[in-house]
């Protein structure tokens, strides 16, 4: 480079400095030109093609149909030439294309009169004869929309996430009349089960992360999310200058994660009822119920000093429990992995931020009565909190 | 050469339909039935330079050249390996290692005690060799490691004996790692006609094989040569009250047994072909083992289109399943007009035993 530094005025650039930047956009350009055009002297290192793709999604639409979702997340085009239900070759349409591009999605839909409540093997092969399962786990008609199924689902939302957080908030008469030991001991109760909510959201992201196509680098995608929204919100909090969050402003920030949490809840419900794997049912429904009444005491435990009033109540309980009728109705309805992912991981972000929070209550509650930072008081409400949510739990884990 | 009925070797165009127990609407190339469950699109036999309905009456009966100095003749036939992608079933290809570019190899035929010279060269990348099963001295087993052993790219061989006994034979290349050369390509029929003769017959060379194009030690296209569902789509064209004869050979690799199951019809079954008189009579299956190999005879008993397969329902799925078509006299040119074939066909499947040099030579 033979240009001569000029001395810019600080504060302001000249064309000529944005021209230096310019510079190795240009050359960039140039090497990129030289690869593509002849290969950049690596012939050698030209290995077989690579096909990968992945099925994103099956459904069984009616009986005698399975469609597979396929997406191309591979470093080049592929071709499905055949596609083989439970070990035979069946006759299939492609839509758009047997072909795929990089990044470029296509739907197979097979005539196959796949039986009720039975397994069937998904494998499509490529023209190089690689090949790339799936699987229905149990054959159901995969529900379509209706006013029915909707309601049906919606119900199932309520009574998972609503209901149980309604009713564990009906403890907050007793709370208002706990002495101040006891009420550390309850916040620090919600501690704990926000902890084991922040694990578990945490599973439940890399959960679906892991089945991610490629290029979305699922985990790493998790990890970021949660980071950047715990960052926003204590962001957030920190521009109200040193003054303190409010009790019910903590609430509502509880209501908030925890209501992430129960979407990630539903969509894992109404995605299980979609594959077919409602059997479950009832029980698994009984399970979240007493699952999730911890929740409700979380929520109010900040405002027992002072009573925000019904209509703030009932918004908390919305917005707490209300998500699980969203993730249910999506879940059920419309499927979306990478969707899904991102949620949990906002979820994620959101419940550390309030486990920041209400620590932060619980250690100055406790410094107040004069207890040390650790005691067997907040100690021993974490453990509860923790304990319950993970024994809880045993009725919706399979 | 034929080209297939209709020739979409890459995507096949969505095609609308119905389901449940509405029939389909054919899918482009498949003419005969209204089946799905088989490969979708047809395969292009003239890039893959063979068509397996070709191969069911392509003999290589080699070259005279001159007699033995007890008066047999002497028969040359030439051999060579190399490296090839085929496309086994539609849109699937696969890196094939073949004699003579093709796969399975030339369906070597001569008469017994005929004197065989079979000058074998190998093109390809790794070293082969050609194991003829049949009697012959050690020397020319064609085994590595053994005598001659592997035949190394660039060198050639000539493996030279009596054929002896009459039957339905095979040969494959027995180089290390056996399963890999055989499974990608390295065999073909071998058959010696007895010097009594057999009946004349509308004879058919059928070596049922397998591809493992993923190379998990496990199949995904089987087939009767070479090209899974071909015969679905094209069902072979035979007369009724004619004799049939099979030469069945079975060298898929992975899986320990396959068979043969031909629908409405019974046959006699000559195990090895090396008997003159039926080792089973009236079965309509029978089992083969991994080098295993006989002959079929049965006559077509009324017009129409009869399946067969091997009852191993997972193989017929997955490529071995075909059609036969018996029709009259009169309809025989329509049917084979209707797979793509000609006389020529039909006259090279009526005469498929090694022609007898008793006239000169």
């Amino acid at each position: 480079m033979t240009t001569q530094p000029t001395p810019a005025p600080i504060g302001r650039l000249s064309g000529t400095v944005w021209l230096l930047a310019l510079v190795p956009f240009i050359l960039l350009g140039v090497v990129l030109a030289y690869i593509v055009a002849t290969g950049g002297g690596l012939t050698e290192l030209a290995g077989p093609p690579i096909e990968k793709i992945s099925i994103t999604r099956i459904t069984l639409p009616q009986p005698g149909m399975i469609q597979v979702e396929v997406i191309n997340d591979g470093p080049q085009e592929v071709t499905i030439p055949q596609v083989l239900i439970d070990d035979a070759y069946y006759y299939f349409t492609a839509e758009p294309s047997t072909t795929i591009p990089r990044l470029g999605r296509a739907t197979f839909t097979i005539p196959y009169p796949w039986v009720e409540e039975e397994t069937h093997a998904v494998v499509l092969i490529t023209s190089l004869g690689a090949t790339f399962d799936g699987e229905v786990a149990v054959a159901v008609e995969t529900p379509a929309p209706s006013f029915n199924l909707f309601t049906q689902f919606g119900l199932v939302g309520l009574y998972v996430g609503v209901v149980p957080v309604g009713l564990g908030m009906l403890w907050y008469p007793f709370l208002r009349r706990i002495g101040a030991r006891a009420m550390i001991f309850i916040l620090a109760l919600t501690v704990g089960l926000l902890v084991y909510l922040a694990i578990g959201t945490w599973l439940d992201a890399n959960e679906f992360a892991l089945e991610l196509p490629a290029f979305w680098q699922g985990v790493p995608l998790v990890i970021f999310i949660a980071l950047l929204t715990l960052g926003v919100l204590l962001a957030v909090g920190s521009v109200r200058k040193g003054q303190e969050t409010s009790p019910l402003g903590i609430a509502y920030h509880i209501a908030m994660g925890i209501g992430l949490h129960n979407l990630g809840e539903g969509l894992a419900i109404g995605a299980a009822f979609a594959l077919g794997e409602a059997a479950l049912g009832t029980f698994l429904i009984l399970g979240f119920t007493l699952h999730n009444i911890t929740e409700g005491v979380g929520i109010v435990a900040p405002v027992v000093r002072k009573n925000p009033g019904l209509r703030h109540f009932l918004l908390l309980a919305l917005i707490a429990g209300g998500p699980a009728i969203l993730g249910t109705w999506i879940g059920g309805f419309a499927f979306n992995p990478v969707l899904a992912t991102i949620f949990l991981a906002i979820g994620v972000g959101a419940i550390l931020q309030v486990v920041w929070e209400v620590g932060k209550l619980v250690v100055r509650d406790s410094a107040k009565v004069g207890l040390p930072f650790v005691n067997w008081v907040n100690l021993g409400g974490v453990v509860v909190g923790i304990a319950l949510m993970y024994f809880t739990a045993f009725f919706v884990k399979f | 050469m034929s080209a297939s009925p209709t020739s979409t070797p890459t995507a096949p165009t969505p095609v609308p339909h119905t389901v449940g127990d509405q029939a389909l609407t054919p899918m482009p190339g498949m003419t005969h039935s209204s089946m799905r469950e088989m490969l979708v699109g047809a395969v292009d036999h003239s890039q893959n330079g063979f068509d397996p309905m070709q191969m069911l009456v392509d003999w290589d009966y080699g070259t005279l050249a001159g007699e033995t100095q007890d008066g047999r003749p002497i028969r040359k036939y030439g051999v060579s390996a190399g490296d090839i992608e085929i496309e086994i079933a539609p849109g699937i290809f696969f890196p094939a290692w073949a004699y003579n570019g093709r796969v399975p190899g030339p369906s070597i035929r001569c008469n017994e005690n005929d004197h065989l010279r079979i000058d074998f060269a190998n093109f390809g990348t790794h070293p082969h060799t050609m194991h003829f099963h049949g009697f012959h001295r050690a020397e020319m087993d064609g085994v590595e490691g053994e005598y001659r052993g592997a035949i190394n790219p660039g060198e050639s061989f000539t493996y030279e004996f009596d054929a002896d006994p009459f039957g339905c034979h095979l040969y494959h290349c027995h180089a290390a790692p056996l399963k890999r050369h055989i499974h990608k390509g390295m065999y073909g029929a071998f058959v010696i006609d007895p010097l009594a003769g057999r009946a004349p017959a509308r004879e058919f060379m059928m070596i049922m094989n397998a591809f493992d194009t993923n190379f998990d030690g496990g199949n995904e296209v089987y087939a009767v040569n070479t090209v899974g569902h071909e015969f679905m789509r094209r069902p072979i064209p035979i007369k009724v009250g004619e004799l049939v004869r099979i030469y069945l050979v079975n060298i898929v690799e992975f899986d320990l047994i396959n068979s043969f199951h031909l629908h409405a019809h019974f046959f006699n079954y000559y195990d090895t072909g090396t008997t003159l008189e039926p080792t089973l009579r009236m079965v309509d299956t029978i089992m083969q083992a991994q080098g295993q190999r006989g002959i079929l005879e049965f006559r077509p008993r009324y017009p129409g289109r009869y399946m067969f397969h091997a009852h191993v329902s997972e193989f017929a799925e997955l490529g071995w399943m075909g059609f036969f078509n018996a029709v009259s006299e009169a309809d025989y040119p329509a049917a084979l007009a209707e797979v793509g074939l000609d006389e020529e066909w039909d006259f090279k499947s009526l005469n498929g035993a090694t022609p007898r040099e008793t006239e000169g030579s």
